[in-house]
């Protein structure tokens, strides 16, 4: 659940030696490159994302790759790494883009509506069965004992999770500058941030473009 | 607190789901922002609560908004939430499909995710800044916040034994 952020960067250094982008582009010649071309329905995509989903405790990166690579083969350990960097330049949870995509691949918008009915669907009853669960108990002196010992430790995982990433950034003052700037601006100044990355993004993506390689 | 606006909770996920670019986790100072400072639609305790409780369901970690949007107004909370959560996905890939025959440059993309990245640690490291001071209230609630971000450093352990230990101290009385 967590790791998804920490995969951003591997994703991005093996991404770095394959053109980018090129799974989704590439759809209309798949049979060019027979590599593979499988048949699959709306069916197997809902099955293979409910998999996925159901079984992606701390990390549906993981889960999907084993579906989709080793278990369906329907692709290649590289058109993953790409599918999934796309993924990740999209906003939102990458690994619900990844599923459009990967579904809208197979099987047109429907294909990609089963895929996220399955890797979306199943979580959002579980979901809900905790909120009812929460809304009965969650005020019992025991269950709120519990809840704050996790929480704690919910906010250690995210904490584990900003050090991984961090340790690959260059050691430059630019990146950094950027990473504090957006941390005070949201973090401690509590500004929208909407107006934040409005500010930040567009001057942070220039320097990246003019940066040498 | 205030009185719930389902179409004002809509516009405004809607928004951050745009913007939410490096996952859920960027996005998650802003909700709490509207929510707990602005609206004081949750108390700061029922929002960590209430993300902590999702982080340990199956599924993305993004399903804390579905959790919230249940807790706030119940289905139409659900829908106003999780709902927003699909729009960015579903319309990008669209743009993205229609570029089919230009090809993306390389290098406009690389500057994306490098120009980006860390943005996208600032607004997580707020996040987690955040969480802890919602939840921690002395040293020992910062001790099984630190011991938990030790055992993730070194150990590649499934999180969800982590949250039981946590659970099992809170229950022990130690926070």
């Amino acid at each position: 659940m967590l790791t998804h952020i920490a995969t951003f960067e591997s994703g991005r250094s093996r991404a770095e030696q394959v053109p980018l982008i090129t799974t989704i582009c590439t759809r209309n010649n798949m049979n060019e490159t027979e590599l593979r071309n499988p048949r699959v329905s709306q069916l197997d995509l809902f099955l293979a994302f409910s998999r996925i989903s159901l079984s992606s405790f701390g990390g549906a990166i993981f889960w999907a790759r084993r579906e989709l690579v080793e278990r369906q083969r329907w692709f290649s350990e590289r058109e993953f790494v790409d599918v999934y960097t796309l993924g990740q330049l999209l906003p939102g949870p990458n690994v619900l883009n990844l599923t459009v995509i990967v579904g809208h691949r197979f099987a047109g918008w429907t294909g990609a509506a089963a895929g996220v009915a399955g890797f979306l669907g199943w979580p959002c009853l579980m979901v809900v069965g905790m909120g009812v669960l929460y809304q009965h108990y969650g005020a019992l002196p025991y269950v709120q004992q519990a809840l704050t010992g996790m929480s704690s430790v919910a906010a250690g995982l995210l904490l584990a999770t900003v050090i991984k990433l961090a340790t690959v950034l260059p050691r430059h003052w630019r990146p950094w500058l950027f990473g504090v700037l957006a941390f005070v601006a949201v973090g401690i100044m509590r500004w929208p941030l909407l107006w934040v990355m409005g500010a930040l993004a567009p001057w942070a993506v220039f320097a990246a473009w003019k940066e040498p390689e | 607190m205030d009185r719930l606006d389902l179409a004002g909770l809509f516009v405004h996920f809607l928004i951050l789901w745009f913007i939410a670019i490096g996952g859920p986790s960027t996005i998650l100072p802003d909700i709490h922002r509207y929510l707990v400072e602005v609206h004081h639609l949750l108390t700061n305790a029922e929002f960590v609560e209430i993300y902590t409780l999702a982080q340990v369901a199956p599924g993305p970690n993004a399903m804390y908004v579905t959790l919230i949007g249940w807790h706030l107004a119940g289905w139409k909370g659900v829908a106003a939430t999780t709902i927003p959560l699909l729009v960015p996905a579903a319309t990008l890939t669209l743009l993205v499909g229609h570029l089919n025959e230009r090809y993306p440059n390389a290098r406009a993309a690389r500057a994306v995710r490098r120009g980006l990245m860390p943005i996208t640690i600032g607004l997580v490291f707020a996040s987690a800044t955040i969480l802890m001071r919602a939840v921690n209230h002395d040293w020992r609630g910062y001790l099984i916040t630190l011991l938990t971000v030790a055992v993730v450093l070194r150990k590649p352990w499934n999180p969800l034994w982590l949250f039981g230990a946590g659970a099992l101290a809170g229950i022990a009385g130690f926070v």
